[in-house]
């Protein structure tokens, strides 16, 4: 690693200075940067460390909203009496990264930056409509997680912000999350859902698409009124997977529809 | 930069961006501690940092500034559930055991077995097919009864 110049940032305002003044690939929890470290694949050569910064850290809940600070952990999740409450689904996800010693690492705001269409907490932050905050030298905004995603691995964040926190309203409505993978632990998704049964239902998945995606129409047939097998049908045509190492299109639309029906059939009334 | 490594008030001149195991291995000699996949997949590089383990392969030195760093030789090489990996025959080639025994500290005092599962959900053994690394755990732990 000695070709790789690697700076700590002391408080979120000194990361951000740094940042306005030169590029750098953020490192959180390492768990996905360093792979590509370790496999010779990371181009960066100037990393940010921001590990440190504890005001990242917090779940908070403000007027209603929750607020998940950036730097919270899977296993922050795990132990959250605020988040076992709100957003159950979140801890179902976060059970499912990894083992135990990527749990303690990898991080709600390395999860989003990293941007695979894989992450498996991100179909939960793209069905309960969360808030991405990015923060620059410049000020905050804030993006809903639908126009965050532009693209395979690309996002909306300027090279010169953080994101600092995910904003979520409360969400009526059962929750449900499942992952399918080659195990329970340490698995890649083939296909990883989130949902909330509400009279307008809201569902989105990962690893069917280039990024993480909601699925408008299959929800749309649903909220009208139309049969599990026709959203089904419906979903069948929405997503867009692919043939990869880890699955295949035909593969991942079949479980991917019959994931929409366990939904249905787990979170009837 | 300072940690402490295995109770011992450490100070290294490491470069920021390498990896902790590396450190740990090549700098200060703690052989313990192994690398399996580099990938953060297998755990055999498992060592607590303030008491949570990690993979010591994807953790870039500067994050353990002024934490506590714990090996599997802080252990000192007679720790119970050292004995018990022994006596249970939970090693064969023995390259998971440092990670298993240092992802297996973070149990609770009277853990259930689908507990210590998920505990070493992120360690792989290819060798034992795990029963005797949890009738180890489980001995350790004073519940050998609940062993499957």
């Amino acid at each position: 690693m000695s070709e790789v110049d690697l700076r700590t940032a002391s408080s979120v305002d000194d990361a951000l200075a740094i940042l306005r003044d030169e590029p750098r690939m953020l490192v959180a929890g390492a768990t996905d940067v360093y792979v590509a470290a370790n496999f010779g694949t990371l181009e960066p050569r100037k990393l940010l460390d921001i590990w440190a910064l504890d005001e990242l850290r917090e779940i908070s809940v403000r007027d209603e909203t929750l607020v998940i600070g950036a730097l919270v952990t899977y296993t922050s999740l795990i132990r959250s009496a605020v988040i076992a409450e709100r957003l159950p689904m979140l801890v179902e996800a976060s059970q499912l990264v990894g083992g135990v010693q990527i749990q303690n690492r990898g991080t709600v705001g390395g999860n989003i930056a990293n941007a695979s269409p894989a992450g498996d907490s991100l179909p939960v932050f793209a069905a309960i409509d969360a808030v991405v905050v990015l923060r620059s030298v410049d000020g905050e905004r804030r993006i809903p997680f639908g126009e965050f995603y532009t693209g395979y691995r690309k996002t909306v964040m300027r090279p010169d912000e953080l994101i600092v926190a995910v904003e979520v309203a409360p969400v009526e409505g059962k929750q449900w999350f499942r992952k399918v993978g080659t195990r329970a632990a340490q698995a890649i998704s083939k296909i990883v859902v989130a949902a909330v049964r509400a009279p307008a239902p809201r569902i989105a998945f990962g690893s069917v698409a280039p990024t993480v995606v909601r699925v408008p129409r299959t929800e749309k047939a649903l909220s009208d009124g139309a049969s599990i097998d026709d959203a089904a049908r419906i979903l069948g045509d929405e997503i867009a997977p692919i043939d990869d190492l880890r699955s295949s299109a035909e593969y991942r639309r079949r479980v991917s529809m019959n994931l929409l029906r366990r939904f249905w059939a787990d979170t009837a009334a | 930069m300072k940690f402490v490594l295995n109770g011992q008030p450490t100070d290294i001149a490491a470069h920021p961006a390498a990896r902790l195991i590396d450190v740990l291995r090549e700098d200060l000699g703690l052989t313990g501690t192994k690398e399996g996949c580099g990938e953060g997949e297998c755990g055999a590089c498992t060592v607590l940092v303030d008491g949570e383990p990690v993979c010591s392969c994807i953790i870039p030195v500067a994050q353990v500034a002024d934490t506590e760093v714990t090996t599997i030789e802080g252990l000192g090489g007679d720790h119970p559930l050292q004995h018990h990996f022994m006596n249970e025959v939970g090693a064969q080639c023995g390259i998971c055991t440092p990670g298993m025994i240092m992802a297996a500290l973070s149990l609770g005092p009277a853990p259930t077995l689908d507990e210590v599962k998920v505990a070493l959900a992120g360690n792989l053994c290819r060798c034992t097919g795990y029963s005797a690394i949890y009738r180890a755990i489980m001995k350790w732990r004073g519940q050998p009864e609940a062993i499957a």
